[in-house]
């Protein structure tokens, strides 16, 4: 079973690389770009017999910092 | 009198903070990650500055979840002291002893320079040895010191006196310019700027030493 985790900076919480990778895209001419957000993506290989239950206790312990960011699962 | 500093993989600090320790008095230990105990009869256990575990994931996350981490979770739950320099300071966020959390430098830059520092409130341990109001120098070196939390804890840390230290020109675009913050027990300080690299005059100030002062003065008499 494989899992993919997206840990993104919650709304609200300042995110200096998305805005510098925002102003490069500006420079660059793409000026339809009114805002950027980085995150991270953690592709987990797991035993067959885990639950999303499981990973949501991974991304809550030590995946993501829940008072800064925010996290979503995906199972592929 | 004891104190134990902590090393993880990655710790560049640790003996600038057991050298601090040592001056003001205090028998020190090193402690590896991978133990789960605590010597016997510690006073205060320092988490020092560094890239523990190479700020993977994030800064301070892994360190979190170490062995010995849990031994220093549990003697700041019964009391004990600690204090958590820059790294160290996003270790104790990240195991949840203090609130919030250190985000990347609004400005991108890794910033290693000198800074002044306001001393908010002269009620701790750490901060006795200074007057609140009183302007100091130390060092900072640190790409993640900006720091973040919700209103509310802003709040709450602001309306119990909690803010031990508050940048005067905030070089990093931490929410009330906070430098350093106590727990709710005042028995936990942590802080982004670097004390024990102030602590000797060949480093070229010496306005850190109080900090290691003060609370060897209060573990002494207690």
């Amino acid at each position: 079973m494989k899992a993919r985790v997206h840990v993104m900076l919650k709304e609200g919480v300042l995110d200096p690389q998305g805005e510098a990778v925002r102003h490069a895209l500006g420079a660059m001419g793409f000026d339809k770009v009114t805002g950027v957000r980085q995150g991270k993506v953690i592709d987990l290989t797991l035993a067959a017999d885990s639950s999303e239950a499981d990973v949501t206790d991974m991304c809550e312990k030590l995946l993501a910092n829940t008072v800064i960011e925010s996290y979503s699962i995906e199972l592929l | 009198m004891k104190a134990a500093v902590v090393v993880f993989p990655g710790s560049n600090c640790d003996r600038d903070l057991a050298v601090a320790f040592e001056r003001a008095g205090f028998e020190v230990a090193m402690v590896w990650h991978k133990e789960s105990a605590l010597p016997a009869g510690v006073d205060i256990v320092g988490v020092p500055g560094g890239f523990s575990y190479g700020d993977y994931l994030r800064c301070g996350a892994i360190a979190a979840q170490s062995p010995i981490c849990k031994a220093v979770v549990e003697h700041a739950n019964r009391g004990g002291y600690v204090i958590g320099i820059c790294n160290g300071f996003q270790v104790l966020t990240e195991t949840g002893v203090l609130p919030g959390a250190l985000l990347r430098n609004a400005g991108l830059k890794y910033i290693c320079r000198s800074v002044d520092l306001k001393v908010t409130t002269a009620d701790s341990v750490f901060t006795e040895g200074y007057c609140a109001g009183d302007v100091i120098s130390v060092p900072i070196a640190h790409h993640d010191g900006n720091y973040f939390a919700d209103a509310e804890t802003i709040a709450k840390l602001q309306g119990e006196d909690r803010i031990a230290f508050t940048y005067c020109d905030n070089p990093n675009g931490a929410m009330a310019d906070i430098a350093g913050i106590l727990s709710q027990n005042r028995r936990v300080l942590g802080m982004m700027p670097h004390p024990e690299r102030a602590a000797d005059a060949a480093h070229g100030g010496t306005d850190g030493v109080a900090v290691f002062r003060a609370l060897a003065g209060i573990v002494a008499t207690a």
